[in-house]
């Protein structure tokens, strides 16, 4: 039999014991070597909430010598979405006549009353849970007396997904399809992390599937002008163990560069056809991010040929800054400088299935790793 | 924080949230000794015999997906929450809710479809009914089954009886039904290579009680795997530590889920069962399971071990571990 692409990405050689044992006394010995220049401790970040949960359930965490920390990055989409953009997400569902499309990890983040997706759902909003952006336009074609808004969160993942959709709707002339566009692009979150001058990290595992997308370059400054290592890697137990050999080696020798480890899916010049979607559909803005703020060029809008089908202005939803919730340390959890056990409120008044932020509410959070399987 | 008043689709999930539903409403008011062992079947003692009796309601959609569909499922449930408590099934009732417009065809397709799965089974639907709602009040069909069977003298397979250093069966691949729903339900696209495992099991538990040392069983549903040790492990008191390579999960299952973010071990089945047995019988037992069609994949998993703190721990593929949660509200697919 023929083996599936996916079959192919995720072979049982990624996950293998043998293979896994000697990549960890690797890790073990080069850690050594890298803490001597580090002065104890070797920081890495994963900067996608992806790697966060792969680590967490391959249970790895318990195999690392003791000098080194994985640390949680700003890549939940959900988790980096601000407070009051969750708080717009909740106005629109609340347009009368509106259906809401999203993936399933928004329902349960709360807004900052309180109230989250699927509460409203409990109220009469008509809310839906889709796997692909698609599907909502399919929903707009087949209700045309409704208007279906899609909530766009996430990266430069979603993004090219989002924007064929929206491509999709524009082709079929669908007025009644409209999207939010809340997203946030890597590169710059990593410039943020390291202009601030209390950053411990000396270095990012990045993730494979943006740079499927946005392939590696726009990666180099971090290596050339802050000198801190990157290794773009996929998401399989042995992926990520080899990411975490070749960051190390690059500590020790000194030398910061940007690899590629995930090199059976990414290209250095990443989807062209993606991106080439991403720059019709959208431009490069300001985007709000929780914990850190507005802050410009880190995001994407809607560009003048596609505002039409931005949900916010189409129901003139406006943006009102709104405070994190209570003794809530997602934001600091998001910057790398806390684990979720530091957190008071973690496994206590936070939950998965009563979460107070939204590390604790995704699929891709920190918190909800490492509540689930433990550390 | 305010708790939780207001019923959740969580609540459904068998999970955490039922599990809490179950004992913060029903127990208080219906709590019994034969209630409260909250297995999949009660026993129920009469002169000169013991019965299990269950009952369990089915809401599918679509109704029909690949390799099954609601009735199958509806006999197949509650064939197997008797089977598992070592009853052989003497008979079962159906309840429909029909949503005004359902289809007939379809009923009767249906209607048809649980008299196949119960001729397997070898029992008869002996009594039912029917109710109709409004358009708009109901999701097209939801049944009941309710079952009734005989344990037979000398047969007493419960959670409480699990042992230190006993083995954890599991008696086929995983997560099977859950995933070819969610792939009909969603047009995932993943054409009909992932069948829903619906079948009735009480052969296979016939074949497996003829090799003795089986201290329990439990059909693997809603929750999955983890969800089924973390129940086991709190009745009995001992950790469930099964390894991940050992558990049974095709490679097309375990891509889907891994594209999808779903945990095999979490996701619903239909068809398996997860033994405890004691060790000297181990062999034998996988021997009878691995004979019979339903049991061909069975595999040795776990064990159960004696620990201060009990838990469910997963031995994963890398050589490292972590624990195993019950299932915390619905399994939703992820962004990215």
């Amino acid at each position: 039999m023929k083996a599936s692409p996916a079959e192919r990405f995720s072979s049982p050689l990624w996950r293998d014991r043998a293979l896994a044992a000697s990549a960890i006394s690797e890790i073990t010995r080069l850690a050594a070597e890298a803490a001597s220049k580090t002065g104890g401790t070797v920081n890495f970040m994963e900067v996608c909430g992806t790697h966060t949960m792969a680590i967490a359930a391959s249970g790895m965490r318990r195999l690392f010598p003791k000098e080194l920390r994985m640390l949680s990055g700003p890549g939940c989409p959900v988790c980096v979405t601000s407070q009051g953009d969750i708080d717009r997400v909740l106005a629109l569902a609340a347009v009368p006549g509106v259906i809401i499309a999203t993936f399933g990890d928004m329902l349960k983040v709360k807004g900052s009353k309180g109230l989250d997706l699927g509460s409203a759902r409990e109220r009469g909003a008509d809310i839906r849970v889709v796997y692909s952006p698609l599907d909502a336009v399919a929903m707009a074609a087949a209700e045309p007396s409704r208007q279906v808004v899609f909530i766009g969160v996430g990266f430069e993942t979603t993004a090219p997904v989002i924007g064929g959709a929206v491509v999709r709707a524009k082709k079929l002339g669908l007025k009644n399809f409209s999207s939010t566009a809340f997203f946030k692009l890597v590169p710059p979150a990593l410039e943020l992390l390291l202009s601030d001058p209390e950053n411990k990290i000396h270095g990012f595992m990045l993730p494979g599937h943006v740079s499927a997308i946005i392939g590696t370059a726009p990666y180099k400054f971090v290596a050339e002008k802050h000198r801190v290592p990157c290794v773009v890697t996929g998401f399989e137990p042995l992926d990520i163990l080899s990411g975490i050999s070749m960051l190390l080696k690059q500590v020790v020798s000194g030398k910061p560069l940007v690899e590629d480890e995930y090199f059976r899916a990414v290209r250095a010049e990443g989807n062209p056809a993606a991106l080439k979607l991403m720059k019709e559909v959208f431009s490069v803005s300001a985007a709000t991010w929780r914990a850190i703020g507005r802050v410009g060029n880190t995001g994407l809008e809607f560009s003048k040929a596609y505002a039409s089908f931005d949900a916010v202005k189409r129901f003139k939803i406006e943006y009102r800054e709104a405070p994190e919730p209570k003794g809530c340390l997602c934001g600091t959890i998001l910057l790398g400088k806390a684990l979720p056990p530091d957190c008071p409120l973690f496994g206590k008044a936070c939950t998965p299935s009563n979460a107070v932020g939204p590390c604790m509410v995704s699929s891709e959070g920190a918190c909800a790793a490492w509540f689930k399987y433990g550390g | 924080m305010p708790a939780v008043k207001k019923i959740l689709l969580g609540h459904g999930s068998g999970g955490r949230l039922s599990r809490e539903l179950v004992e913060t409403v029903f127990l208080k008011s219906f709590s019994n000794p034969a209630l409260l062992p909250l297995e999949d079947a009660a026993e129920v003692k009469i002169p000169g015999a013991t019965l299990a009796f269950t009952t369990d309601s089915y809401v599918v959609t679509p109704v029909e997906f690949p390799g099954a569909d609601i009735g199958r499922v509806a006999v197949c449930g509650t064939v197997n929450d008797l089977a598992v408590k070592g009853a052989r099934p003497l008979a079962l009732s159906a309840g429909f809710i029909l949503e005004e417009g359902f289809p007939i065809d379809l009923l009767s397709r249906l209607a048809a479809s649980m008299r196949r799965a119960a001729d397997e089974a070898g029992v008869s639907i002996v009594t039912g009914d029917t109710k109709v709602v409004e358009k708009g009040k109901a999701d097209g069909v939801f049944i009941n089954t309710s079952g009734v069977g005989l344990i037979p003298a000398g047969r007493s397979l419960t959670s409480a009886a699990v042992r230190p250093g006993d083995f954890i069966i599991v008696s086929g691949n995983l997560a099977e039904h859950g995933v070819a729903v969610m792939n009909a339900r969603h047009r995932l696209g993943l054409g009909g290579a992932i069948k829903s495992d619906a079948a009735p099991l009480n052969g296979l538990v016939e074949a497996a009680l003829k090799v003795r040392g089986i201290r329990a069983m439990r059909d693997i549903t809603r929750g999955g795997l983890a969800t089924v040790l973390n129940e086991v492990s709190g009745a009995c008191g001992l950790t469930a530590e099964v390894d991940e390579e050992s558990v049974p999960v095709s490679a097309p299952t375990r891509n889907a889920c891994a594209l999808l973010g779903l945990d095999p071990m979490y996701v619903a089945n239909e068809g398996k069962l997860v033994l405890f047995a004691a060790p000297e019988a181990a062999a034998e037992i996988l021997k009878a399971l691995r004979s019979h069609k339903y049991g061909k994949n069975a595999r040795i998993a776990g064990r159960m071990l004696k620990e201060k703190k009990p838990q469910v721990r997963l031995r994963t593929s890398i050589g490292g571990s972590r624990i195993m949660l019950m299932l915390e509200g619905e399994q939703l697919p992820r962004i990215c």
